[in-house]
Formats: C-alpha cells, sequence, structure tokens
C-alpha cells in the first residue's frame, strides 16, 4: 500500500514533466536537451526560496516563471542564431549547471526543517487518517490542474498554431505569422511545467541537489512515449491523459523491477533499456519527417 | 500592382558552382490578372515565386507591391497579402488536426492568434457548405485527420485555406502537378471559380500547357532567367496549345535537352 502511494506520488510528480517535454519532443518535434537542468532549476530556486522563509505556495510561480525563462532562451539561441535544436537544448543545459549552483548557494541544500506544500501546520492539523494520503491528493489535483490548463492552451488559436508549427512550419508561414516566434513560446510553456515538476519534486524529497535532473529528460521521453502508446489503444484518451497516465505506469514498471531485487545501481541501465524497448516497439526509431507526403 | 525590379539572384555565390538564375529580371502584374507561367526545370519558374513571397533573398534588386518597397520584408509579413498552394499537398494542411481545425485555423489568418478558442461551432456550417461545393465528400468528414485525406483531397482544402480570408495576391506553385488528372481537372476549375470572385491577382506555375493556355490572361515562358515569350489581351486569347509546345521545343533543343 505504502509502495503504491510513493509510485501514485512519483508517478504525478513526473507527469507535470513529461506534460512538459510533450510540448517538445511531440507537439513541437524539437529535441529539448536542456531538460535535464531546467528541472533542477525549478528545484533551486524553491530551495532557495523555502530556506530563506517564503510561504512555500510562492515557489510554484516563481518557478514556472525561471523554466519559461531558460525555455526562451533555449529557443532564442536556435531561432535567432540558428544554431541546431539538439546543441541549443545542450548549450542551455550545461550553462544552468552553473547557474543551479549558483541559486542554491551549494550542491545540496536540506529542507527537512522547513515548511513545504506538503509540510505546514495546515496539513499537520489533519485527522490521522487523512494525513498519509495529503501528498497523493495535493498531486493529483496539482496535476490535474497543469493537465486541463494545457488542455484548453491547445484548443486556443494561440495553441493552434503551437500544433501547426511542429507538424507543418510552412504552414504557419502562408498564416502570416512567424514559426520561429511559436517555437520560443511553446519552449518557454515547455520548460515552465519542467522547472513546475522540479519545483514539487524537491518540496516532496525535501532537499535540493543540483545533479537530482541526470536523466530527466530520458524518464520523460519514456513517460510521453508510453503514454501515447496507450492513446492508440484507448482512442478516447487525450493524448494529455494518456501523457500523466503513462508517468505513473512507468513509475509502476520501476518500482516493480526494483521490488524483484534489482539493484538501484543498475537504475539507469533498466531504464535506458526500457526506453529503447519501448522506442523500438513503438515505432518511433527514426525522427518524423517535416512533412508527410 | 506587383513590379520585380531588376532582380539578381545568384545561387552558391562566391564558389566554383556559382550560378547566375536571374541577372537584372524585371517584371511587373497589374492588380487583377492571372498569369501563368511555364517553362522547363530550371528556368526560374518557382524561384520567381519565392522571390515574391520572401522565401529566398536576393542579391540585387526590389520587390514593390502597389508602390511600396516589401524586398527586405520577412516571409510571413509577406504572407498577411498572400496566399500560396504548393505542389506537396501536403504543405498546405496540419496533417495531425482535423479539417474542422485546420478549417479555422485558417480562417484566423489576419486576427491575432490568442488565448481565445480557435474553433468557432457557430461557422461550422459555413465551412460545411464551402467544403461540399467540392465535390469531394468532405463536408461528413470534419472531424477527420488531414492526414488521413487523399492528395487531393488535401490539395483542395490547401487551395480553400489559403483563399478563406480576404488576400490580394494567390501564388500557386504547380499546384495541379501532383494528382491525378480527374482531380487536377476539378482543382483547377474551383483555382478559376475563386480567382474570378475574390478578384485575385495570381501567378500559377504549371506544366500543363493545357492549363497555361485555357486560364488566365497572360503568359510567360520563362528560360535560364528571362521571360522567353510575355503573351497578353489579342496575342494571348490566338494562343493555342501547339503553338506553345512548338515554341517548348525550340528552346529545349537549344538547350541540348
Amino acid at each position: 500500500m505504502l509502495q503504491l502511494l510513493g509510485v501514485l506520488e512519483q508517478g504525478f510528480i513526473y507527469a507535470i514533466l513529461a506534460l512538459g517535454v510533450y510540448i517538445t519532443f511531440k507537439i513541437l518535434d524539437f529535441p529539448d536537451m536542456s531538460v535535464d537542468s531546467t528541472f533542477p532549476l525549478g528545484a533551486a530556486v524553491t530551495a532557495l526560496m523555502i530556506s530563506a522563509g517564503f510561504p512555500p505556495l510562492l515557489t510554484l510561480p516563481a518557478s514556472l516563471a525561471a523554466g519559461a525563462i531558460a525555455g526562451a532562451v533555449t529557443g532564442l539561441i536556435h531561432v535567432r542564431l540558428h544554431v541546431r535544436d539538439l546543441l541549443s537544448g545542450i548549450i542551455v543545459m550545461t550553462a544552468l549547471y552553473s547557474v543551479n549552483l549558483h541559486i542554491a548557494g551549494r550542491s545540496n541544500v536540506q529542507l527537512f526543517s522547513f515548511n513545504t506544500v506538503f509540510k505546514n501546520p495546515f496539513i499537520d492539523a489533519l485527522p490521522d487518517a487523512i494525513r498519509p494520503y495529503a501528498p497523493v491528493l495535493i498531486l493529483a489535483l496539482l496535476t490535474l490542474l497543469v493537465k486541463v490548463l494545457l488542455d484548453l492552451y491547445l484548443a486556443t488559436r494561440s495553441g493552434f498554431l503551437l500544433r501547426a508549427t511542429g507538424d507543418n512550419p510552412t504552414l504557419v508561414a502562408t498564416l502570416a505569422k512567424d514559426s520561429g516566434k511559436v517555437k520560443i513560446l511553446g519552449l518557454s510553456i515547455a520548460n515552465a511545467l519542467v522547472a513546475l515538476s522540479g519545483c514539487i519534486m524537491c518540496q516532496y524529497q525535501r532537499y535540493f541537489d543540483v545533479s537530482m535532473g541526470t536523466g530527466t529528460l530520458v524518464l520523460a521521453v519514456a513517460s510521453v512515449i508510453v503514454g501515447t502508446q496507450i492513446m492508440r489503444g484507448l482512442r478516447f484518451l487525450r493524448a494529455t491523459s494518456a501523457v500523466v497516465l503513462g508517468s505513473v505506469l512507468y513509475k509502476g514498471c520501476v518500482a516493480l523491477a526494483l521490488s524483484m531485487g534489482l539493484s538501484p545501481f543498475d537504475m539507469k541501465l533498466i531504464t535506458a533499456v526500457l526506453l529503447l524497448l519501448i522506442i523500438v516497439a513503438g515505432g518511433h526509431s527514426r525522427r518524423r519527417g517535416k512533412y508527410h507526403a | 500592382m506587383l513590379e520585380l525590379k531588376d532582380i539578381v539572384k545568384i545561387y552558391q555565390g562566391g564558389t566554383v558552382n556559382e550560378t547566375c538564375l536571374f541577372n537584372g529580371f524585371s517584371l511587373s502584374i497589374p492588380d487583377e490578372q492571372f498569369v501563368c507561367v511555364v517553362g522547363s526545370n530550371g528556368s526560374g519558374k518557382t524561384s520567381l515565386l519565392n522571390i515574391i513571397c520572401g522565401t529566398i533573398p536576393i542579391d540585387e534588386g526590389q520587390v514593390l507591391v502597389g508602390g511600396e518597397n516589401i524586398t527586405h520584408m520577412p516571409e510571413h509579413k509577406r504572407h498577411r497579402r498572400i496566399g500560396r498552394v504548393y505542389q506537396d499537398p501536403a504543405r498546405g494542411t496540419c496533417p495531425s488536426m482535423t479539417i474542422l481545425e485546420n478549417m479555422s485555423m485558417a480562417d484566423n489568418k489576419g486576427k491575432p492568434f490568442n488565448l481565445l478558442p480557435c474553433v468557432n461551432r457557430r461557422k461550422t456550417e459555413t465551412y460545411r457548405d464551402m467544403l461540399a461545393q467540392l465535390g469531394l465528400g468532405l463536408e461528413d468528414k470534419l472531424g477527420v485527420r488531414v492526414g488521413s485525406l487523399s492528395g487531393g483531397q488535401r490539395q483542395a482544402m490547401a487551395l480553400l485555406m489559403s483563399t478563406m480570408t480576404p488576400i490580394e495576391f494567390l501564388i500557386l506553385d504547380e499546384h495541379t502537378a501532383a494528382l491525378d488528372p480527374k482531380t487536377a481537372e476539378i482543382i483547377m476549375q474551383l483555382t478559376g471559380k475563386i480567382v474570378a470572385e475574390k478578384h485575385l491577382t495570381t501567378i500559377m506555375v504549371t506544366h500543363n500547357l493545357r492549363y497555361a493556355v485555357e486560364y488566365g490572361d497572360r503568359l510567360l515562358m520563362m528560360h535560364q532567367g528571362r521571360a522567353e515569350l510575355d503573351l497578353s489581351g489579342a496575342a494571348h486569347k490566338n494562343l493555342r496549345v501547339e503553338d506553345l509546345l512548338c515554341k517548348f521545343n525550340e528552346i529545349s533543343i537549344e538547350c541540348g535537352n
């Protein structure tokens, strides 16, 4: 039971991350490597604010903003300086490592003695029967909120343009819109969500570690692919719901693998092999062409 | 009035493969004229369209619209008054979006792409009527993804979408070349109808000499970056496909093809 709660909690936290990566990876068709650093960026901002005594709720908009700026930088490097998509992400990822250290002040920060969104006087006052379920409820609500807002956004005029930019940039130009600007906006939104996920993770585990972002992208991509595979089978599911489900499912698989006696040392190896299997089995092995004739 | 003045376009400039396509090319197209452009491969037809739309930069010269110099205006801004249909049917639509979504998005051209909902249910009937006039059965498939339609159906949609909102110019880049003869005929008739209804200044590149003769009121035959033929008025009216083919062959033989 306790393990199931843990899977759900972490699944929801990573679902927000996966929704962000869904925007870049699936909608924009942009392999954004900066995710590995924008995730800890959100955490660094959170660690700084919480240890300085800010109310925990304020860390959410702050990390959203920090992620949005980082995403915009990746976009500007790609669009304005004409650097290839993969490289612009790597450049920002590398630079952010130092930025994160500067923000947090050191390579790891513990927050055990501070209030967070999961541990505060309000939660402590809840009856004993409910209290263990508070984190999973908070996370479910937050993930649902993010998912619904993203769904709503994708149905707006601006959201349509975002979808069109990944699908067919030529059409965006003939609609008299600059697809470069749309890409920058998309990267901003995506990385804002990634940083939000990092913010929540930091408060959930109550410490910040500068290397906590390593492998984030792979994990998120795995969730997105698992999710979109599910969607193929269950057509009534929205892509965003499928991504959330994919994230929880993926966390479940990993927990199962660990409980079956696999050493945590092999964690990344398992992740990589699992991802490879999913990609090959799902027919995602080739990057899709820009035009589908 | 659309004017190209002394255009110079050099490909791969500064290398041993440097080729000068246009060397002082000028062309002026009065409002509401329908120009058909024919010519062999590499004669500069598509480059001409790309220069007008701002897809490729030019080395010298000016592009003017109604006297306004748009030589340095980026492509997407020029498209505020241009509609363009490409040879590849996939370039004019979004494959992962439905017909209704594509139509709604095209209908929003010229308006801000803000946070209002894009699909306006009240306009569904209008879109249905527009699609019904194509006779391709698309009016019953509003919820179908465009990616699953045939090339002809997509091209018909691309043509509708590019001419939905008020524009002044219509640029057609061999837009029937990838279609079967029957669908091409439908698309061409639709093109003629839309151009006449909306009084658009149209430039159509085509390899189909019959369309070039039947449609439009001016004909350009391009050859090595020059307009080898430029017929309008009475000379255009009396033009026959055979004459055009003769001239075409003459040029090709000169060229050694």
